[in-house]
C-alpha cells in the first residue's frame, strides 16, 4: 500500500500558496508573456475547445476514465478458484446510499449463470395444493413493489475475527451492497399454488451448476420476502441472479438465491451444504449456531480509510461512513476520533428506510493529529453495535460469520488510514 | 366454470378443518407436469425424503473419487490448495485453526448426498448417477474412519448411519445471549483512561496490491495501423469470440494468457508445438509423462481430437472434462488458446 498517493493532483490549497510565491517573485520583474494563475483555468481546456462524442457513443453509458479506479475488486488467497468465489464493493469510493449495479460484490459457487429469460421458468412444488411452473411472462402479470435493502454476506469481515488483516474497508466491509429491488411479494405467487397447512419451510434452488439452496421458514416467506426482477430500476445484472432472485430482507445473502428456478414447500429444513457446513457459526468450545439468519447492526467509516486518506491536509474534513441493521432502521451513528474515549452522534443524511444501509457523516475540523476513527450503530430496536473484544467474549474467534464489530481506522498525521485494533 | 364447481366442494372441505381461508388467486402459471417435477426435485432431507434407490461400496467410491474428486479434493480427501478438505480435522473444533470436514463437523449424511449429487463434480455438475453418489458418499464415510473398508451405502441403511457432531448445534440463541447484552445506554465522554493500538493490518500485509488500470488512456494511435492489421488477420476474431464463450468451462481448472499460472490444470500458454505434458511445474498423469518423454507434440488434430474425447485419447489423464460438443467448438477453444498464448 505505498502507492496510495499515485495519480493524487496537488491540492488546491499548496497550488494557491505556490501561485502567490511566485507571483510575488515577480513583482517588478518583467512582464510575464502571459496571464498567470491556475493554468487549468488560463489555458484552454481541450474538453471546452473542441467537440465531444455524439449521443450513440455508448448507447449504454460508463462512468468517466477518471473513475477507473473504482472497481470490485477480489482477495486471490481467499479462495480456491474465481468461479467459486466473492470480490468486494469499493464501499470507500461510494456516497449516499445506492450501491450502482455494477459495483455490486458477486459472490458465486459455480460461476454466472447466464440464463435466457426465454428458457426459465419458476416452479413451486412440495406441499402445495397446486404445484406450478411461471414463465417470465407469467411472472410479469403479478403485482409488484419497491423497496431498497442491503444484501450482506454473512462472512463480510469474516477475515477481521483473530485480529485486523486487511487494510480498506472494500476488504473489510465490502461484502455488501444497498439496491432498490422491484419485485413480486414471495407470498403472492405462493398463494397462487396454495399451501398446505403442513407446509412450514421453504427450499428455493438456483439454476446456476451450484443448484444453490438454502431452507426459509414459511413466516419470513410470507411477511417480506420478494422474487426481484429489476435492480435500480434495471434488469439484475447477470452475476446478481438475472433474470429472477430471491430477496431476503436483512438475512445473510446467502439465503438471496439467484437465478431462482424452484421453491420447495416442506415440513421441515432441508439441513443442506450451505446451512450445515457453511453459514452456521461455530463457537469457541466447538459447539455451533445454526439458522443465525438476521444481519446484526453494523457500521464502517468508509472515509477517511486506508483506501481514501486525507489528501488535503488539516482543516474541514468530512467523516463519512454507512450503517445498517436487519432488524429495522438506524436512527443513530454514534463516531469517534480518540479511539472511544468520547464519542458525537453523527449526522444522518439521506432517506432512512427499513432493512436498508444508512448514510452518516460527522464535520470536523481536523487539527493535523493523529486518530483513532470509530463509528457506533443502534438501530431501531435499541442493539448497539458492539466492540469486536465483546463479540469475541461471547464466540470466540472461529466463527467466520457474522462479524459486525466496531472498526477502528488509526490516521497518521500525514492522513493515511491503517486498519488497526486498540486496547 | 367446471375448474370452479370442482374447488368449490374443496374450499368448503378447508373450511370445515379450520385450516387457513384459501386466497384467492390470480389464475397465474399452469400445472407442473410429474415428468417435469421429477426433473428437478432432487434435493435430500435428513429424514430420506429424496433419496433415490440405489447403493454403492467404499471400493467403487474410491475408484469414481479419484477419477473425478481428487484433482480438487486429493486421493484421500486431503484436498489441493485451497480446495476444500473433507476428511480428518476430529477434535479441532475448540481449537485455533479448525478443521470442518464431512467427519469432524457435517451435521448429516443427507447433506453430502444432496450436495454431490446437484452440484459435484465442479464443473460437470449433476453428471453422477445415484450409483456412483452412494459410493461417493460411502467412501467419504471411510476416510472419515466412520464406516469399514468393506461398507455399502445404499437407500435402506442411509438412516442408520450417525454423524459424530450432530448434537453439537443448536438453534440462533443470539435474541437470549447477546441483544441484552449489546442494548442499552452507551457511554458518551471519558469512556477510557487510555487507548493503545494492539494489532496493526500492516503487520500481517494480506491486503492485495492495487493493481488499478492505468489512468492515463493508451494513446491508440501509436500502435501502426499496418501491425493492428496483421494481428486481426492471424486468427478470426470471430472464432476467438467463439472460443472464449466455450472457454467458460474450462477455467475452472485452467489459466491463460498473461500471468497464467498452474492450478488444478496447467497453465495453456503455448500448447499448439509445444510437448505433450510439457508445462513446466505441473504434476502430470502418467500418460502425459509417458508423452513428454518421447518427445510427442501437440498438432491441431491431435489436440482437437483430445478435447474432443480427453479419456478416449489420453487413457489415464487426469482430466475430468467431458469433451467438447463439435468439431467447430475444438476449433474455437483452439483458436482462443493460441490467440492468448504469450511465449
Amino acid at each position: 500500500m505505498t502507492n496510495i498517493y499515485k495519480g493524487m493532483k496537488p491540492t488546491r490549497r499548496n497550488f494557491l500558496r505556490g501561485a502567490a510565491a511566485s507571483g510575488a517573485a515577480l513583482v517588478g520583474g518583467a512582464t510575464a508573456a502571459r496571464a498567470e494563475g491556475d493554468p487549468a483555468i488560463i489555458d484552454k481546456q481541450p474538453w471546452s475547445q473542441f467537440l465531444g462524442a455524439g449521443v450513440d457513443e455508448a448507447p449504454y453509458g460508463m462512468p468517466s476514465k477518471f473513475e477507473a479506479h473504482v472497481r470490485r475488486q477480489d482477495v486471490p488467497w481467499l479462495t480456491a478458484d474465481p468461479v467459486s468465489s466473492i470480490n468486494f464493493t469499493p464501499l470507500h469510493e461510494l456516497d449516499g446510499i445506492i450501491t450502482p449495479n455494477g459495483l455490486c460484490f458477486e459472490r458465486h459457487h459455480s460461476g454466472v449463470a447466464e440464463v435466457d429469460p426465454a428458457e426459465h421458468r419458476l416452479m413451486i412444488n412440495g406441499l402445495v395444493d397446486r404445484p406450478l411452473v411461471f414463465t417470465m411472462e407469467d411472472l410479469m402479470r403479478f403485482p409488484r413493489e419497491n423497496h431498497v435493502y442491503f444484501l450482506e454476506c454473512a462472512a463480510n469481515s469474516g477475515m477481521e475475527w483473530a485480529g485486523a488483516q486487511l487494510n480498506g474497508c472494500q476488504f473489510t466491509h465490502g461484502m455488501i451492497h444497498n439496491v432498490m429491488y422491484t419485485g413480486i411479494p414471495l407470498r403472492l405467487i405462493l398463494e397462487e399454488a396454495g399451501i398446505k397447512a403442513s407446509g412450514k419451510w421453504l427450499l428455493p434452488e438456483g439454476a446456476d451448476a451450484a443448484g444453490m439452496t438454502r431452507s426459509i421458514p414459511i413466516e419470513k416467506a410470507m411477511d417480506d420476502c420478494l422474487v426481484a426482477f429489476k435492480m435500480n430500476g434495471e434488469a439484475l445484472r447477470p452475476e446478481q441472479g438475472y433474470p429472477i432472485r430471491l430477496v431476503v430482507p436483512g438475512w445473510e445473502g446467502n439465503m438471496w438465491v439467484k437465478w431462482l428456478r424452484r421453491i420447495e414447500v416442506g415440513d421441515q429444513p432441508w439441513h443442506h451444504r450451505e446451512e450445515t457446513s457453511k453459514y452456521t457459526d461455530l463457537l469457541a468450545n466447538g459447539q455451533a449456531r445454526r439458522f443465525t439468519w438476521e444481519m446484526d447492526a453494523k457500521s464502517v467509516i468508509t472515509s477517511p480509510s486506508p483506501q481514501m486518506p486525507i489528501t488535503q491536509g488539516p482543516g474541514p474534513l468530512v467523516i463519512s461512513g454507512v450503517a445498517w441493521s436487519g432488524r429495522g432502521t438506524i436512527p443513530r451513528v454514534d463516531v469517534t476520533t480518540d479511539g472511544g474515549v468520547s464519542w458525537q452522534e453523527a449526522r444522518m443524511s439521506g432517506p432512512s428506510l427499513d432493512k436498508s444501509m444508512h448514510r452518516f457523516y460527522l464535520d470536523i475540523n481536523w487539527d493535523g493529529n493523529p486518530m483513532l476513527l470509530q463509528s457506533r450503530a443502534h438501530d431501531s430496536t435499541g442493539y448497539v453495535q458492539p466492540t469486536k473484544d465483546q463479540l469475541r467474549a461471547i464466540r470466540g474467534e472461529n466463527s467466520i460469520y457474522h462479524n459486525n464489530g466496531i472498526q477502528t481506522w488509526a490516521v497518521n498525521e500525514n492522513g493515511e488510514a491503517e486498519n488497526v485494533e486498540i486496547s | 366454470m367446471l375448474k370452479f364447481l370442482k374447488a368449490f366442494p374443496l374450499v368448503c372441505a378447508l373450511a370445515l378443518t379450520a385450516a387457513p381461508v384459501a386466497a384467492e388467486t390470480l389464475g397465474l402459471g399452469r400445472a407442473a407436469l410429474s415428468d417435469e417435477i421429477a426433473a428437478w426435485d432432487i434435493d435430500v432431507r435428513p429424514d430420506g425424503l429424496g433419496l433415490p434407490e440405489g447403493s454403492g461400496d467404499v471400493w467403487t467410491g474410491e475408484e469414481v473419487f479419484v477419477e473425478k474428486c481428487a484433482a480438487c479434493h486429493g486421493d484421500f480427501g486431503e484436498a489441493v490448495g485451497r480446495w476444500p478438505v473433507l476428511a480428518g480435522g476430529q477434535g479441532t473444533l475448540e481449537r485455533e485453526n479448525p478443521v470442518k470436514t464431512i467427519g469432524s463437523y457435517w451435521p448429516y449424511l443427507s447433506t453430502v448426498f444432496d450436495y454431490v449429487n446437484r452440484a459435484m463434480p465442479f464443473g460437470e455438475a449433476q453428471s453422477l448417477t445415484p450409483d456412483e453418489v452412494y459410493a461417493i458418499t460411502a467412501y467419504l464415510l471411510y476416510v472419515n474412519d466412520l464406516v469399514d473398508e468393506d461398507f455399502e451405502l445404499s437407500h435402506e441403511n442411509f438412516l442408520d448411519v450417525e454423524m459424530p457432531n450432530t448434537a453439537n448445534f443448536y438453534m440462533d440463541d443470539r435474541a437470549e445471549t447477546e441483544l441484552p447484552v449489546f442494548s442499552g445506554e452507551v457511554c458518551m465522554t471519558d469512556c477510557k483512561d487510555s487507548v493503545e493500538i494492539t494489532m496493526r493490518a500492516a503487520v500481517l500485509d494480506v491486503t492485495p496490491e492495487e493493481d488499478v488500470v492505468a489512468e492515463e488512456p493508451v494513446a491508440e494511435e501509436a500502435v501502426p495501423a499496418e501491425e493492428a492489421e496483421v494481428v486481426v488477420a492471424a486468427i478470426d476474431p470471430a472464432l476467438i469470440e467463439a472460443g472464449e464463450g466455450a472457454f467458460r468451462q474450462c477455467r475452472a481448472c485452467h489459466e491463460v494468457g498473461e500471468g497464467a499460472s498452474n492450478r488444478t490444470g496447467p497453465a495453456l500458454n503455448g500448447v499448439l508445438g509445444h510437448t505433450i505434458g510439457g508445462v513446466e511445474g505441473f504434476r502430470y498423469s502418467n500418460t502425459f509423462k509417458d508423452a513428454a518423454e518421447a518427445g510427442e507434440v501437440w498438432e491441431a488434430e491431435s489436440l482437437a481430437a483430445f478435447l474432443a474425447d480427453p479419456r478416449g485419447t489420453r487413457s489415464g489423464t487426469k482430466m475430468t472434462f467431458r469433451g467438447v460438443r463439435s468439431e467447430e467448438e475444438a476449433t474455437a477453444l483452439i483458436a482462443y488458446i493460441e490467440s492468448l498464448a504469450t511465449e
